[in-house]
């Protein structure tokens, strides 16, 4: 369960923490700027994870 | 004329969808509010991700993209955040809400504590924070249509037909009304949203990637966070608490009462982040309009939107995009008067009057639909710069309602009822105070480093409710207990 809650914390921490490293505009990552980029990166990474914890968790 | 053909043309699909929606069923007050507690995944989450496109994502998404550039992004995170804790938050409150059958946010805070009187507290913070939300709302609604009618309809005249439609399928079909409203409206933003946010930059710029690079040449650094003010530490502390704030909004809490089973809101936390990435594509808008419509100041930046889609495109489509705004409006704006009639009855009146009936309970919570529907028309037209004021202070109001929310869910009682009580009182006190008078964190603390004072100032408010929480907790501990109200028993939640 603790294990759980952890991976859940991972993309808040990811995307919030690495804010003031990655914002600047360059490199254009897949036509965005490398800020956007990183966080559309971590919303997609926060799927993934709630899908993992889904399967590990729900017959 | 076309245009505003095609929008009164969906306007009146929303109200034939809306009232539609009670067929075969009496509306009593577990239907009107709760639909039964029998809706599947898609409804749940149709429900759900009708708070991520409401006018003020639709205009004031575009909206800040263009007037304030990266910190529209904080837009894009604080959701995928709210949507993680909703896989454990949401699941623990609904089986509460089901074993008690509640209908309202501040029931729950009733029963959780045993605590009528806190329940009528936080029945008054949801109603304080809904009414300008709903103001909001309306007022998108009023500019959408004015707008893409050319004026043909005055802002005024839309306002008014708007909040007539919401009351009627609000008061006739509850819940179910917006549930079914809300399948018109997602399917409708889906296709607009990626249309103009795929198209314009295209048609202006020969791609997104041109875009960005244009943008960034005309206006150096506004595609990222500035050093000072909207710095990396605002954006952090902003997400955050907007995470905590995401389903304390009364509406929004209520919404996860509807569900049939558990599982829907663990299947829901996967997909709802990815659905919120179609925010992109409004930002993109946003950003093409930096360039083709210059010129926009301060609110007007909302306009945005609206401006190059009736530049670009022809009448009908540009109703098609009407049509979609206005039901952006009406699917959160049709939750929120529910939400706040039936906390006035259910929480307020019933703590007044103990015996009325469940049955005239629910009479009374539809009877007061139009109540609440003419306050906001009131404050709509009347409310001039304070209503914005009111409508900064939401989503900090209801994000004092977390910590005593976080900490009943425990396994035992880590808070007393007067904790709660006094932890919310305090920081919607403090959250008055500094929204009216306008302070920041730098103005409290000059004499702090700059990523301290860029901090949101929601972020004091929060910190003396827990010290408030905490201190009074431990002050009436004991007292509480002699009271009858010992830690609960794990088999009663």
């Amino acid at each position: 369960m603790r294990l759980r809650y952890l991976a859940g914390a991972i993309p808040a921490v990811g995307m919030l923490g690495g804010i003031f490293f990655a914002n600047r505009s360059e490199p254009v990552v897949l036509g965005l700027p490398f800020i956007l980029f990183w966080l559309v990166t971590w919303v997609v990474l926060t799927s993934v994870v709630m899908a993992v914890t889904y399967w590990s968790d729900n017959e | 004329m076309t245009a505003l053909l095609v929008v009164l043309g969906f306007v009146l699909i929303a109200l034939v969808l809306g009232i539609r929606a009670r067929r075969g069923r009496d509306m009593d007050l577990e239907q009107w509010t709760v639909g039964g507690r029998g809706f599947g995944s898609a409804f749940v989450f149709l429900l759900m991700a009708g708070e991520i496109y409401t006018t003020f994502t639709f205009l004031g998404g575009s909206g800040w993209a263009y007037g304030k550039g990266g910190p529209a992004f904080y837009i894009l995170c604080y959701g995928s955040i709210a949507f993680t804790a909703s896989y454990w938050l949401l699941p623990a409150i609904w089986r509460f809400a089901k074993r008690r059958g509640l209908h309202s946010q501040s029931d729950f805070f009733a029963a959780k504590f045993d605590s009528p009187l806190l329940g009528a507290l936080v029945a008054l913070v949801g109603v304080a924070a809904l009414v300008p939300y709903l103001v909001l709302q309306l007022k998108g609604l009023g500019i959408i249509v004015s707008e893409v009618s050319g004026q043909a309809i005055p802002y005024a005249w839309a306002i008014i037909l708007g909040t007539l439609v919401l009351a009627v399928y609000v008061t006739v079909s509850g819940v179910h009304g917006s549930a079914w409203t809300s399948v018109l409206k997602d399917g409708l933003i889906l296709v607009v949203v990626l249309a103009l946010g795929i198209y314009l930059p295209w048609h202006y710029f020969g791609g997104i990637a041109p875009m960005f690079r244009a943008v960034e040449a005309a206006k150096p650094g506004f595609l990222t966070l500035p050093d000072s003010g909207m710095s990396p530490t605002w954006f952090v502390s902003t997400v955050l608490l907007s995470a905590m704030g995401f389903y304390m909004w009364p509406h929004s809490f209520t919404a996860a009462y509807t569900a049939r089973d558990e599982r829907v809101f663990r299947r829901n936390a996967i997909v709802l982040p990815l659905y919120q990435l179609i925010l992109l594509f409004v930002f993109f808008v946003g950003f093409t309009a930096v360039l083709v419509v210059p010129g926009l100041k301060g609110s007007d930046g909302d306009l945005s939107l609206l401006r190059i889609t009736t530049k670009t495109f022809d009448p009908w489509f540009v109703g098609v995009v009407g049509g979609a705004g206005v039901l952006t409006a009406l699917v959160p704006g049709s939750l929120i008067l529910m939400s706040s009639a039936t906390m006035l009855a259910k929480n307020l009146y019933r703590v007044v009057r103990p015996a009325t009936s469940e049955a005239r309970t629910g009479l009374l919570a539809k009877a007061l639909v139009p109540v609440v529907a003419l306050i906001a028309l009131y404050f709509t037209f009347n409310g001039g710069d304070t209503i914005v004021s009111l409508l900064l202070m939401g989503y900090s109001l209801v994000t004092q309602l977390f910590p005593a929310l976080l900490l009943s869910l425990a396994k035992r009682r880590l808070v007393t009822t007067s904790g709660a009580a006094c932890g919310i009182l305090a920081g919607v006190a403090v959250v008055a105070v500094l929204t009216l008078t306008g302070v920041t964190v730098g103005g409290l603390a000059p004499g702090l480093p700059q990523p301290v004072k860029d901090l949101n100032v929601g972020v004091v408010a929060l910190l003396v409710n827990l010290l408030v929480l905490g201190a009074v907790t431990l002050a009436t501990r004991r007292k509480e207990a002699v009271r009858g109200l010992p830690p609960e028993p794990v088999a009663a939640r």
